[in-house]
């Protein structure tokens, strides 16, 4: 199903040429209108004119995280704060936060990627959609309240959090479509279940969209398992427009980017030089059609790679794979780089073991060793000691095969990791580096 | 003549195997026999107990992994030698032991362990066609 077949189905000629015409347009509004890009590409002797190709794109200076904390808090405004109908904004965990402001136009482009990512995975009026993103500064909640609304379908935008509420919504209300973290739609599977005596595949649910931390395959299918439902992965950040930059389609075979309002690159996080096209690298992305904030050649810290060839279901957007790290969550360890989501794909690899875990980083003795602790299910349980060791075993050596380096696997109590109802904090570096 | 017994995953945390045993006293279960087997990061603890599927239910509300296992229950005489001569017969019979472990109680003059070996089944054949008493779980549970 298509929200906008035409512009979804562009061919690669014509789209081409309306991002170059696109940016271009952009380019010249960031210079002449928010003075931040103004001295970039003053200082690295470029001028909006010099944008002749879409390739001419890598001539411009990058813009990171750090640049749009620096101009704290309206400082990319491209426009009058009367322009700006709504403000967002990161959780400023790390730092100041960034700020987001968004002019009526933006909000119809937001309304209208969400639709189409929405629409992508069969959602329609007749669906009742229950939204457990967070409602308020964070983008989740209302970019997918703006999507169902566009669509007409039956809202329930109960936020996140109040997991018995959640069930209970889901249980009376007839939820047909859940959007969350994908770790708390697993949670919700397991207090359904466990707490409430609910089985979650009885419900009404038919898919959910996924998204706003990093998940595995495996994730996906244990969702999907548990619910009886098709899981789709959504992609997006506060700094671009919030979800919606890029969405699955029913092949679940890669999101595709929506391309007419978000120019994509991907960059080695290195040397900043783009990449042949499949290699694995951050990604970049330009904004087309923003007003409020035009985001000129934003590094996402996101690590990913285009998809070769076309997708079966007609869209020309390029594909992107599920974010497989971020540049951020990168941990170095010995020398190494290596990624959360490694080890739990290789925890998640050996049959049985619930994905739950944790990374321990410590330094005893001026030399990095990694502790995972992994939660013992049921079904693996042996009273055994030599089978339970066997286990232990069996997930070193794959971890240690998956990331190179030898970690040491502990296996806790079930359900003493804690929990998140928001995004999963799976590193803990008790690193005390002298 | 099997019985039934309850392990439990405990993480080698201070005070895991106290509020396990709480659970069991709470449910009103008693134990009648217990090892743990103890790793330098976990432990199992081995228990038969009078309602071994009350123990199951009490403490897997209480969050802890559980898992109920098949093992035989034999009267052993009360004097040197009287385990080492049922271990012999089983080394005879080229059975290996997986653990083996005490009661608190004795049956009438003879005491009482229990056996779990990597084949069940033949062992009671064995020990029985040997003339050693095995008790069967109703027996246990009236300990």
């Amino acid at each position: 199903m298509f929200w906008n077949k035409e512009m979804e189905t562009l061919s690669l000629e014509k789209l081409r040429e309306l991002q170059l015409e696109r940016l271009k347009k952009v380019v010249k509004y960031a210079y002449e209108r928010v003075p931040f890009y103004r001295k970039k590409f003053d200082e690295a002797g470029i001028k909006p004119e010099d944008i002749k190709s879409l390739e001419d794109i890598r001539y411009i200076p990058f813009t990171s995280k750090a640049d749009l904390r620096e101009v704290y808090p309206f400082g990319m405004f491209a426009v009058p704060l009367s322009e700006i109908v709504e403000i967002h904004s990161s959780s400023g965990t790390t730092g100041k936060p960034v700020v987001i402001g968004y002019t009526k136009n933006d909000l119809e482009v937001w309304k209208e990627v969400m639709a189409r990512s929405l629409t992508m995975i069969g959602v329609t009026r007749e669906d009742i959609i229950q939204i457990a993103y967070g409602y308020g500064l964070f983008t989740g909640g209302l970019g997918f309240h703006y999507g169902a609304l566009t669509i007409g379908a039956t809202i329930v935008p109960v936020s996140a959090g109040n997991t018995r509420r959640q069930i209970e919504l889901m249980r009376d209300f007839g939820t047909t479509v859940l959007c969350c973290t994908p770790s708390y739609a697993l949670y919700l599977a397991e207090y359904a279940k466990d707490e409430m005596g609910i089985d979650p595949s009885g419900l009404r649910l038919r898919m959910g969209s996924f998204g706003a931390e990093m998940w595995t395959e495996e994730m996906r299918r244990e969702i999907e398992k548990r619910f009886g439902i098709k899981a789709y992965n959504v992609y997006g950040l506060t700094e671009i427009i919030g979800p919606g930059v890029a969405h699955e389609c029913q092949e679940q075979n890669g999101l595709h980017i929506w391309e007419d309002h978000f120019y994509p690159e991907i960059i080695d996080p290195e040397t900043g030089e783009p990449l042949p096209e499949g290699e694995r690298g951050e990604l970049v992305l330009t904004t087309l059609t923003k007003e409020g904030v035009p985001m000129i050649r934003f590094r996402t810290r996101d690590i990913t790679s285009f998809l070769p060839g076309e997708c079966a279901c007609g869209r020309t957007g390029r594909r992107i794979e599920r974010i497989r790290g971020r540049s951020d969550d990168m941990i170095k360890v010995r020398g190494v780089m290596l990624f959360p989501y490694q080890i739990e794909q290789a925890i998640l690899e050996i049959q049985g073991v619930e994905p739950h875990y944790q990374i321990i980083l410590t330094r005893p003795h001026h030399l990095d060793e990694i502790e995972v602790q992994v939660e013992m299910s049921k079904e693996t349980f042996s009273d055994e000691v030599k089978e339970i060791e066997a286990l232990r075993k069996k997930l070193e050596k794959r971890i240690e095969e998956t990331v190179g380096i030898r970690v040491k696997v502990t296996l806790v109590e079930p359900k003493t990791i804690p929990r998140f109802e928001g995004k999963a904090k799976r590193v803990i570096d008790k690193r005390e580096i002298l | 003549m099997k019985i039934k017994q309850i392990s439990v995953f405990l993480e080698n945390k201070k005070g895991r195997l106290y509020e396990a045993l709480k659970t069991l006293a709470q449910a009103g279960v008693n134990i009648r026999a217990l090892s743990i087997a103890d790793t330098s990061d976990f432990g199992i603890l081995r228990m038969i107990v009078n309602k071994p599927e009350e123990a199951k239910k009490a403490l897997e509300e209480g969050g802890f992994t559980t898992k109920i296992t098949h093992v035989i229950a034999v009267g052993v005489r009360d004097e040197p030698g009287g385990l080492a001569e049922i271990l012999k017969i089983l080394y005879e019979n080229d059975i290996n032991v997986e653990y083996v472990y005490a009661f608190v109680e004795k049956s009438g003059e003879e005491a009482l362990v229990v056996l779990r070996t990597n084949n069940l089944e033949k062992t009671i054949d064995i020990l029985q066609a040997k003339g050693v008493k095995l008790l069967d779980s109703k027996a246990v549970e009236n300990l």
